[in-house]
């Protein structure tokens, strides 16, 4: 009874706040222009395993919704973001969802950070009919597969390597290669299927193809009966923890060719433990940190300002937020839920700082991949 | 070919340091230890921090962590091994808690230094590339393969000709008879272990500096490796245990080489196999006769 009573008068209490407020939820905006807002979910691996893809997203999206903020470029609507952890895990990914479209009735999703929680979480937003936007999800298969209600603005391994490979041949005149890969992980498989791909469509003859399994740690036969094989280019699929090694022994026999990894290579503990040997290593990557278009420059300029580092996945979260903003312009300035979906599905070449940026039919990023090299210790754009 | 010769004798020295340990508790106890392999995972790490925390010269380093080793084997055979000596069912109930036991050290070390690969400090050991014909060998390689060598003297050596040595032998021979003539059993097989793991721990720092890589699984790969060269060579045999490592390791070299790498693991489980059928005791096993 007396539960009961409080509660009453809770709710009461919130009716008249809610009232009073008008557009009270959105916090930092100033309602009196009368405009409306955009509300974004931001589903992001903030602790758990992916935290340090999670912060430096929450990062990139914070700076492009001030820039878009202040530029006013969609009509008089301002972007309202509610960032929430999903803890890197399917669970806490769910219940987060669960709270964006029921309880802050967001109109679009951002996120989360991992694969493996999107592909359960995305269903619900789908069931919903609400938007999701992956910033990050670069599963080949299945994550845009689970329905028209979910984009994504990063690549896909299958979309970077065969830029790496098509960029490297130009710029190094190979005609031959060969091929090392893990062939017991399914990802470093599926790097190697797309790497031969690449590589037959470029017209680039593999003279040797030699495979390893990741409890390995001597690579001296293989790379030895590569060497032997003189190919114009050594291209690797395989994990953080093989890259390096296989690096580093490729180097100590002699080999003095150029090296193009896969993802694994993509990750500043490959530098460090390969040291010196890593110079020169090619590694395909979505962002192309050294350009100078105007969007990019932007962006870093805003990180810069933020105190954050800029890198490929604050990059991919501030060019998501610059997408959705681009569709509500799109749409007229209509921010609902099935407006901002239909919108989505037109942007095209929109200029972000991952590029030039459209979606594809089946809502999958388009734009141009980059290729970083070591040099100096750190990744350069191979310009 | 000469390169994939001196890769094959280079990661056969590896494989054979490790298996003297191994095949000698096997041949003292008729136990095998599935805790070497962890052993020499932790002896790399210790090596490591050694090296790059406390900033020892790597030739002092490897003494330390192979004594570190060796303690850690009277751990294990304390722990792990001794309460269960003169059980009925000893052999087996050994081989478990030695599982046990390794799953406890791989945990630490997960605990301790994480699940990334770490290596050693660039320059711990200078890796000036020596040029012969065709083929790179480095300075590294060349100091292992010696050392390991050097080592497996030594433990033969030590088996032959001192009293220890006999005790051991004796011991492996037959406990009880040995325990009548007077030999303190239960030191002898610590020692036993001691020695052991000091071995499988200098293996661990030599792999891990020759590779470049120390993480809590680097003993997963060599553990299966091992136990195929102790079969190949004879259970219990040190020398067989040598030759059968170098076998291994050129069998392995010359499969990728030939064949494939997909193949490699194939063809030398294929060898071992085909010991097994034609010559049950291993290269230079002993007949079974003595365990009558």
């Amino acid at each position: 009874m007396r539960v009961g009573r409080w509660g009453f008068l809770f709710a009461v209490a919130v009716s008249i706040a809610a009232c009073k407020g008008g557009g009270g939820a959105a916090d930092a905006g100033t309602p009196s222009t009368g405009g409306k807002t955009l509300k974004i979910g931001a589903a992001l691996s903030l602790t758990g395993a992916a935290a340090v893809y999670g912060n430096t997203q929450k990062n990139g999206i914070q700076a492009a919704t001030d820039a878009v903020n202040s530029s006013n470029t969609m009509g008089g609507v301002r972007i309202d973001v509610v960032v929430d952890d999903d803890a890197s895990s399917k669970e806490q990914g769910i219940n987060v969802f669960q709270k964006f479209i029921n309880q802050d009735k967001v109109s679009v999703i951002i996120g989360p950070t991992l694969s493996t929680t999107a592909t359960a979480a995305d269903p619900l937003a789908q069931q919903a009919k609400v938007p999701v936007l992956a910033i990050s999800n670069t599963a080949p298969t299945g994550i845009t597969d689970i329905g028209d209600y979910i984009f994504r603005d990063s690549l896909t391994e299958a979309q970077v390597i065969p830029g790496a490979v098509k960029k490297a041949h130009q710029k190094l005149g190979f005609k031959t290669a060969a091929v090392l890969y893990g062939n017991d992980d399914v990802f470093t498989k599926a790097g190697y299927d797309v790497m031969k791909k690449a590589l037959d469509s470029e017209g680039v003859q593999i003279v040797e193809t030699q495979t390893f399994a990741k409890p390995d740690r001597d690579f001296n036969a293989q790379l030895t009966a590569i060497k032997g094989k003189n190919p114009g280019i050594l291209v690797v699929s395989a994990l953080a923890d093989n890259a390096a090694a296989i690096v580093v022994q490729a180097r100590q026999l002699g080999y003095t060719g150029p090296i193009l990894g896969g993802n694994g290579f993509n990750s500043p503990a490959f530098i460090k433990n390969a040291g010196p040997a890593a110079e020169g290593v090619l590694v395909g990557t979505s962002w192309n940190s050294a350009s100078n278009d105007q969007a990019n420059a932007a962006f870093k300029e805003a990180m810069q300002k933020r105190g954050a580092t800029a890198d490929q996945f604050s990059a991919q979260a501030y060019s998501g937020v610059l997408i959705l903003a681009e569709a509500v312009r799109k749409a007229g300035s209509k921010t609902g839920r099935d407006d901002v979906k239909a919108a989505l599905a037109q942007v095209k070449d929109l200029d972000t700082p991952l590029g030039k940026f459209s979606f594809s039919d089946k809502r999958d990023a388009q734009h141009e991949p980059s290729v970083q090299q070591v040099k100096d210790g750190k990744f350069q754009i191979l310009q | 070919m000469g390169q994939q010769a001196i890769n094959g004798i280079f990661l056969g020295s590896i494989y054979a340091l490790f298996a003297v340990g191994y095949t000698l508790v096997f041949g003292v106890l008729d136990i095998l230890n599935l805790a070497h392999q962890a052993v020499f995972m932790l002896c790399a790490f210790t090596a490591l921090a050694f090296v790059s925390g406390l900033r020892l010269h790597i030739a002092l380093a490897l003494p330390l962590a192979a004594i570190v080793g060796g303690l850690l084997g009277i751990l294990l055979e304390r722990l792990a091994f001794r309460p269960l000596r003169g059980r009925a069912d000893s052999n087996i109930s050994g081989l478990i808690s030695s599982l046990a036991a390794a799953t406890i050290f791989e945990s630490f070390a997960l605990q301790m230094w994480g699940p990334d690969v770490s290596r050693f400090p660039f320059g711990t050991f200078p890796d000036k590339p020596i040029h012969l014909g065709a083929a790179t060998v480095s300075a590294l390689q060349l100091t292992i393969v010696a050392i390991a060598i050097a080592l497996m003297a030594l433990l033969t050596g030590l088996l032959s000709v001192t009293p220890l040595g006999r005790q051991i032998r004796a011991v492996a021979e037959s406990p009880r008879a040995a325990r009548i003539l007077g030999v303190d059993v239960d030191r002898v097989i610590a020692w036993s272990f001691f020695i052991s793991s000091a071995l499988g721990g200098a293996a661990g720092v030599l792999f891990g500096l020759a590779f470049n890589s120390v993480s809590p699984d680097i003993g997963r790969s060599i553990e299966l490796k091992g136990l195929a060269v102790i079969i190949l060579g004879g259970m219990g045999s040190v020398a067989g245990a040598v030759v059968a490592g170098f076998v291994l390791g050129i069998i392995e070299v010359f499969t990728v080489a030939q064949i494939g790498s997909s193949y490699r693991d194939a063809v030398s489980f294929g060898v071992l196999f085909l010991i097994l059928l034609v010559r049950p005791r291993g290269l230079l096993g002993h007949s079974a006769t003595r365990e009558a």
